[in-house]
């Protein structure tokens, strides 16, 4: 069991999948589903605490030794990912699993799939398969997106599936460019062949500047971003609350690739501009929330806010910065697909209201705890996660180079966000429509399963405050490993890079 | 022979490109074909370019770099995949809104 | 008994009151009463953990307490007891418990009062966290609490617009300073080298003189003179008015309103002695303190009136730190004593009008002494500590106020216009209050009262009558009511020893009795001669910060759609032309930004003939497909065309597996391309504008160029790649010849995998798109020719009868072999795909649905089963997913075949492919089934 761990992340939602597949039942389908990913919480949350023993465990598929074969690498990383991408999965799919997977077929399979997808990309070590991976994430959630019908998903769903199709060949440029320069699609093979003479530099830097294009464009952003607003906010509730984990993949490549390859031998590339534009994402973000008219499309935009803010750290190459942001990432991850789901529920009970930011019946009184509870956390009031998150991103961010700035941007949106909240959800939840509208008695009650998830992640947000000092110091061990490059190029290749016997190829 | 193989992935990239940037379905599916040739040649060409040595393996024979052929026909399958999902999402929207522009709707 | 140490008892004091804060919601069903009780029963009992500390805090001792929380970011649970922190602990509880007896008989009898009690509570203890904060970031955690919670008490008649959006005013303003406060807290922890106040306040010397020192004071300063309304903040003090009275005789009296200045007192040995201080703090209390008071002389709102006049003391209170004497602190310190002691009663007063009369309009609300003469009396003597009549409380600290500006060292050639200054601020304060006195409570007859006013019930005149008690108590005998309390905290406040003074009633006759006199006489003055003011004062443009504050809200709203708007306009064209010259830009940027070797040398192979023309027919298909784009059919051939010179030239670089792949996917391809045509609307897009075309241009010139120019760089560039061990391995190790098919299936057989997976979710994405969908069959083509309705050619039938089981046998073969000699999974299956399409061309879909496999996902759940089970199935052997093994068996006909664990992979890929080819295309075909028939446009 110890030696095939790596892999069953990927494994159990395919497996799940597969046999999703062989029958159409909908109850079995659930049924499958929800055990497998209560199990994948079980099995990642154990591969994390197995990883925090700080060793890097490489599983070499088909037993081919890296770089020939293609190897899944766990470090403490890798592993937190698939637990938040576990939890994640696991609320969403209860969400869905009281009606929502019914507007459609094979909902469960592809959900399942776009677990493989997501997982496979956190914990694979080749360029080439993390590419395979991102195609099966991608191809599972242009489904799921198209999920439930309407044109609005569906044009959406165009402009998201053009934009990625390009993606995925700029990315296919960018490993044949790797390929042809340095000889190997093994992350640690190419940091380790970067550091070493006689490949040509200015084809690499290109190469990998690339390979970050594609990462950006995932991560959502500016000006690679304007997909995700509409994307988001047209994705069904429990669909929308797992994408909110899919900008991560992005930026998780981009951290691990600046981390391991570009800090050693490129340390140049990601200067300057990626701050700059990772600012501007936060401040258009911030004008996107204020401009938003229903809260699941300000989600969208908190999604967008939150991936500005990490994508401030790589270009700082510190794992003091990376520790703050990778609790960051954690909480807004969480908090953001909270409010999807909770925009679902509030829209269920508002008739034609739905989460439009304006009078309507008013929602039970569990709802607007929950709202108030979630609204404290992404505007980043104490003594919610929200703050601790935003907190530690300052105090990090204090000294690096564009500090000034960052602080006046991340305290502004923090602004901006808060009044915004004050004041939509006074109309959400407070601002009786008059007459009343005699739907609203007759709402049917909200099914269990979507109540459980929603508090569930709305939970989140003063639970990761209590227990932060686990987390945020497991977010600290994840981020020094991170930038021992050496420590990882050493474990996936073995002590001696140098001694693997290659032979010339022309 | 470098030179040639160079002109074609320029020429399909830049047609492709230039497709994709057409306001219809269409032309972005031809487009979009057309870029995939493009990436597929190049990648292939990242082994660099050898007559007459598949790799096959025979007695005495050389060889040319098989891990970018193995790339190119995942490459080429996914991407038939692709442009078929992409078809089916066109004539989708065109179902559901009579019309097959690209554009994102505004929010209603 | 000796764990319940000091410390523990510090720390239970607000853990009891956030633990117990939801009580008196769960206790509502018992009754008012019940919740009442609870409430004040918390309160009490954070009291008495209070009590055994007290002596210490008196004697000038401080209490701490710690408990990690974020240490590695500085943040932690640790908490401070001193003079100041005792002196507000006692302010919170104590009228804290008065307001819970006035709110049981304020709030209407239908009001179960548990939310409101609770919510209370809440802001009872985070008001106790900050006053006990001794880390910082503590302290911002609690202070942002008390904005979070007194937006819900200012809210608390949620269903009325003025609460929402007063509450919503007072957040935007106390919580924005707030995060201006977290901004200068991070800069004072970064100075001192911790966020701990016994730090910090012994660090003043070097805070003071380190170079963010002022970035830093006006960080905080911010934080305290929003959460204080100190003018040009003020604004959201009198719109929170729409909160009940009991909230605003606690939070905006005697509690959150002092969390501003407690902050100036609490850092003033780390902050003060600047002059930036001076200036900052003096010069804003001074402006406050002064347009204040003036500003409530003319509201008409009892509430109002004294919601300006409480910012006016605020402003004293301010200015009395900022006047930076040891003197003047305790000035300070003392007047937030007293201000709590007589605004508190005097907005219960104003409750029990407003209860009473049903309005607070003082143009209505007359002659109550004769209805309510305890309650006016209270009132009255409350209303004169304001306005600082000697023999009570407001009396003396305004006192040591005039001492203070008389003695003051600085600016000695104006000497005289601080204390002129303070008696026209004195001046004012006697008119306002005289003003609510006289029109209260005199001046004729009530105006048509909604309600008939008399004395409210006793408990509820209790409260005010024990403040009124404590105004004359302290006013007559200073030093033994609050002198040692006083002392203490004004001994906290300071850090140092404290300066020599007495409080007493009666100093002689000298310059501050002289200025009392003379605002006293003035102030009345003023009021007596109020009708030019008032006339004067209605001219004036009427201000209401709540309609701005939502008007300035809207206007950002609507400038942010504005700029999303124009940034976003929903164009997928824009999408992509950002993203593509994004790439080119930083791939531009990277490549020359490098310390640039020229590269490899350009590797020479003679071109041919057949390259050439191979490469001229390519690029005819290619340039043609994108100038005629608009006509489909054609460009469609033309692209095929390019596909198989695309496959020709794999042939050419040996690479046969790939053209047998290009070759097939080429058929799908072009079937794919014709179904979708012949659904796709006819009309073509409008000719894009010239600019747009130039735009595009330049785009696909610049990539198709760029990337032309880097293929022949990398063709150049020296490598030294993986391959070598592939060729080596193959046999050995993969029990295969066709290196590539070892690839696929062995060595990186997981991309596999995945790649199958992608297909499997193509043909799962057919369903799921596809289902139900129902289109128009257009009649004609585009050209107006009409589509044939029937008649499949016959001998295409017929040939493609006689293919399909050749077909078939090609594909097993191709499909066994492919381990050795080219094809494969993939091969085989687009072969066989091809057959069926090809029947599927020649019957129509009619023919060969029925043919169709009926489970088409089962068949790609078995696929997948197959390639991935065969992968598990190494596990026994204690090797990794997907570890193959092979050996030879003679089959008849194939002869020697190396049968491989792999080809059960190829197998399960076989199956996927030929599932997803046929249900995509037959699922496309399908449509034309159900689709509906146009109406023939004449």
């Amino acid at each position: 069991m110890n030696t095939h761990a790596p892999i069953l992340p990927i494994l159990i939602p395919f497996a799940a999948a597969l046999l999703q597949m062989a029958s159409e039942r909908l109850a079995f389908q659930r049924a499958v589903g929800l055990l497998a990913s209560g199990l994948l919480v079980v099995l990642t949350a154990w591969l994390t605490l197995l990883a925090d023993d700080g060793l890097l465990r490489v599983y070499a598929l088909g037993d081919w030794p890296a770089p020939f074969g293609i190897v899944l690498v766990v470090d403490r990383l890798a592993a937190g990912m698939t637990l938040l991408t576990a939890v994640l999965a696991f609320a969403a799919l209860l969400y869905a699993s009281s009606g929502f997977d019914a507007r459609g077929r094979h909902f469960h399979p592809l959900f399942q799939l776009q677990l493989v997808g997501l997982t496979g990309a956190f914990l694979t070590g080749d360029l080439f398969n993390l590419f395979v991976f991102f195609e099966v994430m991608l191809l599972a959630s242009y489904t799921l997106l198209a999920h439930g019908g309407g044109l609005a998903r569906t044009r959406a769903g165009i402009s998201y599936v053009v934009l990625n199709l390009i993606g995925s060949a700029l990315f296919l440029i960018a490993l044949g460019l790797l390929y042809g320069t340095l000889g190997t699609l093994n992350l640690a093979d190419l940091a380790h062949r970067l550091t070493l003479p006689g490949h040509d530099q200015a084809l690499a830097r290109l190469a990998f500047a690339l390979l970050i294009a594609v990462f950006l464009l995932k991560a959502g952003m500016l000006p690679l971003s304007f997909w995700l607003p509409h994307t988001y906010s047209a994705a069904g509730a429990p669909v929308a609350a797992l994408f909110a984990i899919m900008t991560k993949v992005g930026i998780v490549a981009v951290l691990r690739v600046q981390a391991i390859a570009l800090t050693p031998a490129i340390p140049d590339l990601l200067d300057t501009w990626l701050t700059t534009l990772a600012l501007a994402t936060v401040v258009f973000a911030a004008l996107g929330v204020l401009a938003a008219d229903r809260l699941r499309t300000l989600a969208a935009w908190l999604v967008l806010l939150s991936a500005g803010a990490l994508l401030l750290a790589p270009a700082q190459a510190s794992a003091q910065v990376d520790a703050a942001a990778l609790f960051y990432l954690v909480q807004s991850t969480l908090a953001a697909a909270a409010c999807f789901l909770l925009a679902g529920v509030i829209a269920e009970r508002r008739g034609d209201a739905a989460d439009r930011f304006r009078a309507g019946p008013l929602p039970a009184t569990w709802l607007k705890v929950a709202f108030l509870i979630l609204a404290a956390t992404v505007a980043g009031l104490p003594p919610f996660a929200g703050f601790l998150g935003k907190l530690m991103l300052l105090t990090r961010l204090r000294e690096v180079a564009a500090g000034p700035a960052i602080w006046l941007a991340l305290l502004t949106s923090g602004f901006i966000v808060m009044i915004a909240l004050a004041r939509n959800g006074c109309l959400l939840i407070w601002k009786q429509e008059t007459p009343v509208e005699p739907r609203a008695a007759a709402a049917t009650p909200i099914a269990w399963q979507r109540a459980t998830a929603t508090l569930l992640l709305v939970a989140a947000g003063p639970l990761l405050a209590i227990g932060v000092r686990p987390l945020a110091d497991y977010a600290a061990r994840a981020a020094s490993q991170l930038h021992a490059p050496g420590a990882y190029v050493a474990g996936v290749l073995g002590p001696t890079p140098a001694a693997i016997g290659r032979t010339e190829a022309r | 022979m470098e030179a040639l193989l160079a002109t074609a992935v320029g020429v399909l990239t830049a047609c492709g490109v230039f497709l994709i940037l057409r306001a219809r379905t269409f032309p972005v599916l031809l487009g979009l074909t057309l870029l995939s040739y493009a990436v597929n040649l190049f990648l292939f060409a990242s082994g660099r370019l050898r007559l007459g040595a598949p790799p096959l393996i025979r007695a005495g024979g050389s060889y040319t770099d098989p891990l970018p052929q193995a790339l190119v026909l995942t490459a080429i399958v996914i991407g038939f995949g692709m442009t078929a999902y992409l078809a089916m999402l066109a004539l989708r929207a065109l179902s559901e809104s009579g019309g097959d522009h690209v554009d994102v709707a505004k929010e209603p | 008994m000796n764990w319940l140490n000091s410390s523990v008892l510090l720390a239970a004091i607000p853990a009891t009151a956030f633990a117990a804060f939801p009580v008196p919601l769960l206790l509502q069903r018992h009754g008012r009463v019940t919740a009442a009780v609870a409430t004040a029963a918390v309160m009490a009992s954070c009291l008495a953990l209070l009590l055994p500390l007290a002596p210490a805090a008196f004697a000038g001792g401080t209490e701490i307490a710690r408990l990690a929380w974020l240490p590695a970011y500085g943040l932690d649970l640790s908490l401070r007891l001193d003079g100041l922190g005792l002196l507000f602990c006692l302010l919170i509880l104590g009228i804290g418990l008065l307001v819970v007896l006035y709110a049981a008989w304020y709030l209407p009898a239908s009001d179960r009062l548990g939310r409101f009690y609770s919510i209370l509570l809440l802001f009872m203890a985070a008001m106790l966290g900050v006053v006990l904060s001794e880390n910082l970031l503590l302290l911002l955690v609690f202070w942002e609490l008390t904005s979070l919670s007194s937006f819900l008490l200012v809210a608390y008649q949620s269903e009325k617009y003025e609460s929402r959006i007063g509450a919503r005013l007072a957040l935007a303003v106390t919580g924005g300073g707030g995060l201006a406060l977290l901004a200068g807290i991070l800069l004072l922890g970064h100075i001192a080298g911790s966020y701990e106040l016994s730090v910090i306040l012994a660090a003043g010397e070097r805070i003071r003189a380190h170079a963010l020192y002022a970035p830093t004071l006006i960080l905080i300063l911010l934080g305290a003179f929003t959460k204080s309304a100190q003018f040009p903040f003020h604004f959201w003090l009198p719109s929170a008015m729409a909160a009940p009275t009991p909230v605003s005789a606690y939070l905006h009296s005697a509690t959150m309103v002092k969390a501003g200045v407690f902050l100036l007192a609490r850092l003033y040995p780390a902050l003060g002695s600047s002059d930036l201080w001076f200036w900052l703090v003096g010069g804003t209390g001074a402006v406050t303190l002064v347009y204040a008071a003036a500003t409530a002389l003319f509201r008409n709102d009892i509430k109002g009136l004294l919601a300006y006049s409480t910012i006016s003391h605020l402003g004293l209170i301010t200015l009395l730190f900022g006047l930076d004497t040891p003197l003047s602190v305790v000035a300070g310190v003392f007047h937030i004593i007293n201000h709590a002691i007589f605004k508190a009663s005097l907005f219960m007063a104003a409750g029990v009008i407003d209860h009473e009369c049903g309005t607070r309009d003082m143009r209505r609300v007359n002659g109550m002494f004769r209805v309510m003469p305890i309650t006016a009396t209270l009132a009255i003597i409350a209303a004169g500590s304001m306005a600082g009549v000697p023999l009570l409380n407001g009396f003396l600290s305004k006192e040591m106020f005039f001492a203070e500006t008389v003695t003051y060292p600085q600016f000695e050639p104006l000497g005289w216009a601080l204390p002129l200054f303070a008696t026209i601020a004195g001046m004012l304060a006697v008119a306002y209050s005289s003003r609510f006195i006289h029109d209260v409570f005199f001046n004729g007859e009530p105006i048509d009262l909604p309600r008939q006013p008399h004395e409210p019930p006793r408990w509820m005149r209790a409260p005010i009558e024990l403040l009124v008690l404590l105004c004359l108590l302290v006013g007559v005998a200073p030093g033994w009511t609050v002198g040692p309390l006083l002392d203490a905290a004004a001994g906290a406040a300071l850090q140092a020893p404290l300066p020599d003074f007495h409080l007493a009633l009666w100093h002689g006759f000298n310059k501050p009795l002289l200025m009392s006199v003379l605002a006293l006489a003035g102030g009345v003055l003023i009021y007596a001669f109020r009708r030019p003011l008032f006339a004067w004062q209605d001219q004036l443009p009427p201000m209401h910060p709540r309609t701005a504050f939502e008007r300035f809200y809207r206007a950002l709203a609507a400038g942010a759609r504005r700029n999303v708007a124009r940034l976003d306009n929903g164009s997928l064209q824009r999408y992509c032309a950002l993203l593509i010259a994004f790439v080119v830009l930083l791939g531009g940027w990277a490549f020359f930004s490098g310390a640039d070797d020229a590269g490899g040398q350009p590797a020479g192979q003679a071109a041919d003939e057949a390259a050439v023309g191979t490469l001229l027919v390519l690029l005819l298909g290619a340039l043609g497909a994108t100038a005629l784009y608009r006509e489909r059919l054609l460009a469609v051939i033309l692209v095929s065309i390019v596909g198989l010179s695309v496959t020709l030239t794999f042939i050419r670089f040996s690479a046969p597996d790939l053209a047998l792949t290009q070759l097939a996917v080429e058929t799908g391809t072009i079937v794919l391309m014709l179904l979708v045509l012949y659904y796709l609307p006819a009309r073509n897009a409008p000719k894009s504008s010239a600019p747009r075309l130039i735009r595009d241009l330049l785009l696909a010139l610049l990539s198709g160029g760029g990337l032309a120019l880097v293929t022949l760089r990398m063709l150049a560039a020296p490598v030294d790649t993986l391959s070598g061990f592939y060729l080596q391995q193959a046999v050995p190790g993969g029990g295969g010849a066709n290196v590539v098919n070892v690839i696929l299936v062995d060595f990186r057989g997981f991309d596999t995998l995945g790649e199958i997976t992608v297909l499997a979710m193509v043909a799962l994405a057919s369903h799921a798109l596809l289902d139900r969908l129902t289109l128009i069959a257009p009649r004609r083509d585009p050209d107006g020719r009409a589509w044939a309705s029937e008649a499949h050619p016959l001998f295409l039938s017929m040939l493609a009868r006689l293919l399909l089981p050749l077909a078939l046998t090609v594909s097993v073969y191709v499909l066994l072999r492919g381990h050795n000699l080219p094809g494969g999974g993939f091969v085989a299956g687009l072969i066989t795909s091809v057959a069926l399409v090809t029947q599927y061309l020649a019957n129509g879909i009619g023919a060969v649905q029925p043919r169709l496999p009926r489970q088409p996902v089962r068949l790609l759940a078995l696929g997948l089963l197959l390639a991935a089970g065969i992968g598990v199935a190494s596990w026994p052997f204690g090797r990794p997913f997907l570890t193959s093994a092979h050996g030879h068996v003679r089959l008849p006909l194939l002869g020697d075949v190396e049968l491989a664990s792999a080809m059960v992979f190829d197998l399960g890929v076989y199956i996927v492919v030929v599932t997803v080819v046929v249900s995509v295309l037959s699922g496309l075909g399908q449509l034309s089934l159900r689709a509906r028939q146009p109406v023939e446009e004449a």
